[in-house]
């Protein structure tokens, strides 16, 4: 299997309901809640663009794009 | 195309409360929609009333809002006047089950092609958390403060007792079998059932004291476990998840043509 690398990381704060699914259940540890309580990847060096993430979130907000290389 | 080339995205952010399962339904329905390379022309959906079925607005497709429980029998109709036509119907338990419990298995007897997703939150969401027929024994609701004493209904027995050909269960924590199982299900050519477990945090996550969002993925993800595993063989109690009927039999609108055929070769002589 290609290896898969993130591109870009997308969070559509307008959408997002800060349940904290996203931070919750994140391999890597990449998201954070930001103080009005909306996430924030943070950590994107660590992210292995698995995009639990965006499958997860009730909220549709958030958007991975992955490169494959 | 991308996730949100399928979305009416004028009414997002969506009506749902923070950490409700149904966006993940909806997630994972449009992932599958998007790896099974239909048109939205191709798709129709039709819901009835609930929190859940509020998911037709969202998607853009051809859309049904209809009333509550009946959305299988306009979802018949649909298929019968349109039978290329692939018609989705997401449902909630009550929904599905109680106000239309008799659709349900009739559609089911049947096997007329088309997907029932029933997102399975055990609660009435929309009016204010009053038990439903997937609640279960022992639950607590806003009619039922002191204990709920009625028994829980099966969707995956249930379903496959009426006859439906295509019957599976998967919950919101495991995404990538919520989209799979969609998939399998709308290419099956028979009545298939996909029951997706959804947290309804706001009600029945608050008067059962199971915490919120984050641990009730959680309680799906440890009292889950896929049929035949050896978890399920040491601990009864897990609910399985994956494909429990998966079969053959005539379709209806196949054998509804047939009839058609009949009739006008009987009327040409």
């Amino acid at each position: 299997m290609a290896k898969r690398k993130l591109k870009e990381h997308h969070i559509q704060r307008e959408w997002c309901k800060g349940c904290g699914i996203c931070v919750a259940f994140c391999p890597k540890n990449v998201l954070e809640m930001d103080s009005s309580d909306k996430a924030v990847a943070v950590r994107l060096e660590d992210c292995i663009a698995c995009e639990m993430c965006a499958l997860r979130c009730p909220d549709l907000a958030i958007r991975v794009v992955v490169e494959k290389c | 195309m991308a996730v949100k080339d399928y979305l009416r995205e004028r009414f997002f952010p969506h009506m749902w409360c923070p950490g409700c399962g149904h966006g993940t339904v909806l997630n994972g329905l449009i992932r599958a929609v998007e790896k099974l390379g239909m048109s939205k022309n191709e798709i129709v959906m039709v819901s009835g009333i609930g929190c859940s079925s509020r998911i037709s607005g969202y998607v853009d497709f051809h859309t049904l809002h209809t009333l509550h429980g009946r959305a299988l029998a306009f979802a018949t109709g649909i298929k019968l006047s349109k039978p290329e036509l692939n018609v989705i119907v997401p449902m909630g338990d009550g929904d599905a089950l109680a106000i239309g419990g008799n659709h349900f298995i009739h559609a089911a007897r049947r096997n007329i092609a088309m997907t029932a997703l029933v997102m399975n939150n055990r609660i009435y969401g929309m009016t204010g958390g009053q038990y439903s027929p997937l609640s279960g024994y022992g639950t607590v609701a806003t009619t039922a403060p002191f204990s709920n004493i009625d028994q829980g209904f099966d969707v995956v027995k249930l379903a496959s007792a009426a006859g439906a050909t295509f019957v599976a269960r998967t919950t919101v924590y495991h995404v990538h079998e919520v989209s799979d199982l969609i998939q399998q299900a709308v290419l099956h050519d028979g009545f298939s059932v996909v029951e997706v477990l959804s947290q309804c945090p706001t009600y029945f996550g608050r008067h059962n004291r199971l915490g919120g969002p984050v641990e009730m993925l959680q309680w799906f993800k440890d009292q889950t476990t896929r049929i035949g595993s050896k978890a399920a063989a040491e601990n009864p109690e897990l609910i399985q998840r994956g494909i429990f009927v998966q079969e053959d039999r005539p379709e209806y609108c196949t054998e509804y043509d047939k009839v058609i055929d009949k009739a006008m070769a009987a009327v040409k002589g």
